[in-house]
């Protein structure tokens, strides 16, 4: 930005500031000019456009700023008023007068003629609007500004920041604020001293400055840049390597969640369900649906999601073993094949019923966005609950299967059927109820899944080969074996996909466990006594 | 008079009422739609049935073609490669359609191509693709390389000043195609080797979590990073998805696609991804009237105030009325009059303009640049000043950049080697 840029600037922060100043409106005549010149010019000339309308003083400034940022300032085309677009869907708009703020009804999105801003006129004007908030008194839109402002200082916001940065009392606030000088520094004027502020830093725009330092002419400022960026990548390394043990322990975690359900029926019952893909999609089917019941409440749904995932998809499963497993007990090739042949018919049946389409299921707000645990390193909120939620799904299975008659009741039978009979236990309602608990676990996988990964009549498919590698590798029949294999196995997978891509990555995985079933057929933890050889 | 002569009068008079008859009720025109309605194409291609569909009807309530209805003979081929030249032979073979609109991937039109060749019939095709191919059957309304992935690299590099490149893309033919020549072309430009970064995932890969990192990492050097994406299909969704969730910013790092449109967009709240750009040749949220017109007609046509159109529905708009102009101009609805008649044919396109069918095969688009909008909509930035047409051999390939293709009378060629003399200079094509 030039110097004019700059001291427009400077005088927008005046008059913005100090409303009391400012409060006389610029004739409409004028306003009317200011936009249409702002409507008229290609994207270059819009830039002094802006820095024109942010200079003017007028009040309005900062909502036609804010709108024209968002693509929503547009003029109607037969009338030549200048609007602010209120909602954008469909094919009439909401909108209200930019000048007086009158409410305008519904307009013809034919006789909309939006006012086009790109991605370099809105960071423009998101360092203007955060040189206003500079001086907010919420500290948090002031840490946010100071943030924005790394790498966007200019020479007359420069002259500024030193009495900024003395009368900022937020710490962040503050060392933010230096960060952004010493770069300004750092690249404009070849600071040296400049360097030594930026050494420990692990934003994204320091280093950049250090590394454009590097290659710079002056040996004095290219070393001391080289030093500081030496202790930089030493702290990067570490947040790297945290970085990666998170992803990996989150892949991990989804891989848990898919295999849980199939621990219990394959594991402990012994029944190859091939459509247990689709019953964690019924899971995450039941998210979209329950959020399609409560609109404009996410968050509850995908909470109430929790256990009517778990009913539908246990329901579902439990019909499917009445139907088609309980009469093909001890044939498991054709169990295979005939819930294979199930879960195709799900499969089309959600297509036919629903849609074909993927369904849109919201995050909601305490969902998305990251937890910065410092600038190079924030854990993304939506993988975190879906760690936590695996661990909590786990534990909830092992108390079950550790402390109640119908965990009890479950081993009894697995490993001595005949025996657990004659001692009174009704086979067949544990049958169910096992199945029906496995299933229910899917479900649960898959009101998690929808928060991840596309909700649509494939989900399940992407998932039903992980989930037996998973409990094979992990060994049949034991759930530890399947928590340590689910979150080693993504481990492993992370580690492997920086340096060998995706593809690989997977390929590797597979002959990995393919060698080791050599090795150990049962797994990592194979069952012991008569029942594992039965 | 004789018992012949009456007889003959009498079947004459017969003949006559029996071709009145026929004059309202000739053999409609048969349009064979060849979309997946099932499988994991569905959700992209059943779309474009519909769009056939609504043509059709619309075409139809104005009098057909010649005086003729036209009839729509749909099949599903099920998403299922093969199944695609089945189908396809069932369409030419059994139902003996006039024409075939139809395919989505590359690799389902490869598997139809030999089967159209064969039978003589005609396809339209819709979607964008990696080019190197021509034949005398098939006409490619969708962009060739030249009208999409090149442009929006010069975009990139000249308005914004990228300067070093993650070209991210799914394992299939397309992309790496496309990357192939995105890679020849920046390394001719003058951009080394190391500030050029490959990445090539599954089909439905949804865990994104170490390439986005990989990718942030790359592009904090100080130099301007943009990634090209080619990821394909409902991959995109958790992609876009972790780039949101990793604070990656479009002015920071922003992500051209060219596989991500409106239909994409719609599963996903685009707030967060506001700036991010995709290149193609139409845009739901183009100011024409005839855009507007037709996007009243498909929300009336599907019954949904939100449906949204995209760029391969505008490729079916205009390569159904190319075939219609072709066949009334030859009067006909035969094979070779109509490949004949239609190069040279223009109607107008959605954006306010006109396509031209190229002799190639290939048509003229103009090639825009939209940026993500809160609303899930495009907002254009940046256009090409005039039409571009499409180039079915690309320059940035060693083996095809001295190929031409011209399917007029007498060259009647689809990959003329320039520098030989001679047709059948065959490329190196990217096989599948």
């Amino acid at each position: 930005m030039g110097i004019t840029g700059s001291l427009s600037r400077l005088l927008l922060v005046c008059l913005l500031l100090w409303p009391a100043m400012a409060t006389a409106q610029v004739d409409d005549p004028e306003a009317q000019q200011l936009l249409t010149a702002l409507a008229e010019s290609s994207f270059a000339e819009k830039k002094d456009v802006v820095n024109r309308i942010a200079g003017s003083g007028d009040e309005r400034a900062r909502t036609w700023l804010e709108a024209f940022a968002a693509n929503k300032l547009a003029r109607i085309e037969s009338t030549g008023q200048f609007v602010i677009v209120l909602s954008n869907r469909g094919r009439n708009w909401d909108v209200e007068s930019a000048t007086t703020g009158e409410s305008l009804g519904e307009v013809s999105r034919r006789d909309i003629d939006t006012i086009r801003v790109n991605n370099s006129l809105r960071s423009e004007l998101e360092s203007i609007l955060s040189v206003i908030d500079l001086k907010s008194p919420d500290e948090d839109s002031r840490l946010t500004a100071a943030r924005a402002l790394r790498g966007n200082v200019d020479d007359g916001l420069a002259d500024q920041l030193p009495d900024l940065i003395e009368a900022e009392t937020a710490s962040d606030v503050q060392l933010a604020l230096t960060e952004a000088l010493a770069i300004y520094r750092v690249e404009e004027q070849g600071d040296k001293s400049a360097v030594a502020v930026l050494s420990g830093s692990l934003n994204s725009e320091a280093r950049a400055a250090l590394q454009n330092a590097v290659r710079s002419d002056d040996p004095a400022l290219a070393a001391a840049a080289n030093k500081a960026l030496e202790s930089i990548e030493q702290k990067l390394k570490f947040n790297r390597a945290a970085e990666t043990l998170y992803f990996g322990l989150s892949l991990g975690s989804v891989l848990v969640l898919a295999a849980i359900g199939l621990a219990i029926t394959f594991g402990v019952m012994g029944v190859i369900n091939m459509a247990h893909g689709e019953l964690i999609m019924l899971g995450a089917y039941t998210t979209w649906g329950m959020q399609q019941l409560l609109p404009g409440q996410p968050g509850l749904a995908l909470i109430l999601s929790i256990p009517a995932g778990f009913l539908v998809a246990a329901l579902a499963g439990i019909a499917i073993e009445r139907t088609v497993i309980q009469h093909l007990k001890g044939r498991p090739l054709e169990t295979l094949l005939a819930t294979f042949g199930v879960s195709l018919i799900l499969q089309q049946l959600v297509r036919t019923v629903i849609s074909p389409l993927n369904r849109t299921v919201i995050t909601p707000d305490w969902m998305s966005g990251s937890v910065m645990i410092n600038e190079a390193l924030s854990l993304t909120l939506n993988r975190m609950y879906v760690i936590g939620f695996a661990l909590v799904v786990f534990a909830g299975l092992m108390l079950i299967m550790r402390k109640t008659r119908l965990g009890l009741e479950v081993r009894a039978v697995t490993q001595n059927r005949a025996m657990a009979r004659s001692m009174g236990i009704k086979a067949t309602k544990v049958d169910i109820l096992t199945f029906g608990l496995g299933s229910g676990v899917a479900g649960l996988a898959g009101v998690a899944l929808s928060q991840i990964t596309n909700v649509g009549p494939n989900l399940g498919q992407n998932y039903i080969i992980d989930s037996f590698m998973v409990v094979v590798f992990g060994g049949v029949g034991n759930l530890w074996g399947t928590l340590l294999a689910g979150l080693s196995l993504g481990t492993i997978n992370q580690l492997l996909e920086p340096w060998a891509g995706a593809v690989l990555a997977k390929i590797l995985v597979l002959v990995f466990i393919i060698l080791f079933i050599q090795k150990r057929p049962r797994g990592l933890f194979p069952q012991k006594g008569r029942a594992a050889e039965g | 008079m004789s018992i012949k002569k009456h007889v003959k009068l009498g079947l004459s008079a017969l003949a006559l009422s029996v071709s009145l008859n026929s004059v309202a009720a000739e053999d409609p025109i048969k349009v064979g739609i060849l979309h997946s309605l099932s499988g994991t194409m569905a959700i992209s291609e059943s779309t474009l049935k519909d769009t056939m569909l609504m043509l059709i009807e619309k075409q139809n309530a104005e009098g057909g073609i010649l005086g003729r209805q036209l009839e729509p003979v749909v099949v599903d081929p099920a998403s299922n490669w093969p199944l695609f030249a089945e189908k396809a032979r069932e369409l030419l073979a059994k139902e003996k359609v006039d024409v075939i609109f139809g395919n989505w991937t590359s690799v389902s039109r490869k598997s139809v191509l030999p089967v159209v060749e064969e039978l003589n019939g005609l396809l339209f095709y819709p979607v964008q693709y990696e080019g190197e191919e021509s034949s005398e059957n098939v006409f490619y309304t969708g962009a060739a390389p030249n009208q999409q992935a090149i442009p929006a690299v010069d975009y990139l590099m000249n308005e914004i000043g990228v300067e070093r490149w993650v070209l991210a893309g799914t394992d299939y033919v397309y992309p790496r195609t496309t990357n192939k020549i995105l890679e020849t072309y920046l390394k001719d430009a003058g951009v080394s080797a190391d500030d050029i970064m490959i990445n090539y995932t599954p089909f439905g890969h949804s865990n994104w979590q170490s390439i986005v990192s990989d990718i942030k990492k790359f592009g904090s050097t100080g130099k301007k990073t943009a990634v090209v994406s080619t990821i394909n299909g409902d991959a995109n969704v958790p992609f876009y998805r972790e780039l949101a969730n990793q604070g990656i910013d479009a002015a920071d790092i922003p992500v051209v696609a060219f596989s991500v449109g409106e239909q994409e967009l719609s599963g996903i709240d685009t707030g967060p991804l506001v700036g991010h750009l995709a290149a193609w040749n139409y845009f739901m949220s183009v100011d024409s009237d005839a855009n507007y017109d037709f996007i009243d007609a498909w929300v009336e046509h599907t019954g949904k105030e939100d449906a949204v159109t995209n760029d391969p529905m505008e490729a079916h708009y205009i390569g159904f009325n190319m075939y219609v102009e072709a066949v009334k101009k030859a009067g006909t609805t035969d094979v070779e009059a109509v490949k004949d008649a239609i190069i040279g044919v223009a109607v107008p396109n959605l954006t306010g303009g006109y396509a031209t069918m190229m002799p190639n095969h290939h048509i003229t688009k103009p090639v825009l640049i939209g940026e993500i909008q809160d609303n899930g909509q495009f907002s254009v930035v940046w256009e090409t000043p005039s039409t571009v047409a499409g180039d079915a051999w690309s320059d940035f390939l060693p083996g095809s950049k001295d190929l031409i293709s011209d399917w007029r009378k007498p060259m009647k060629c689809g990959n003329f080697n320039v520098v030989t003399g001679s047709c059948g200079g065959k490329a190196e094509v990217a096989s599948n």
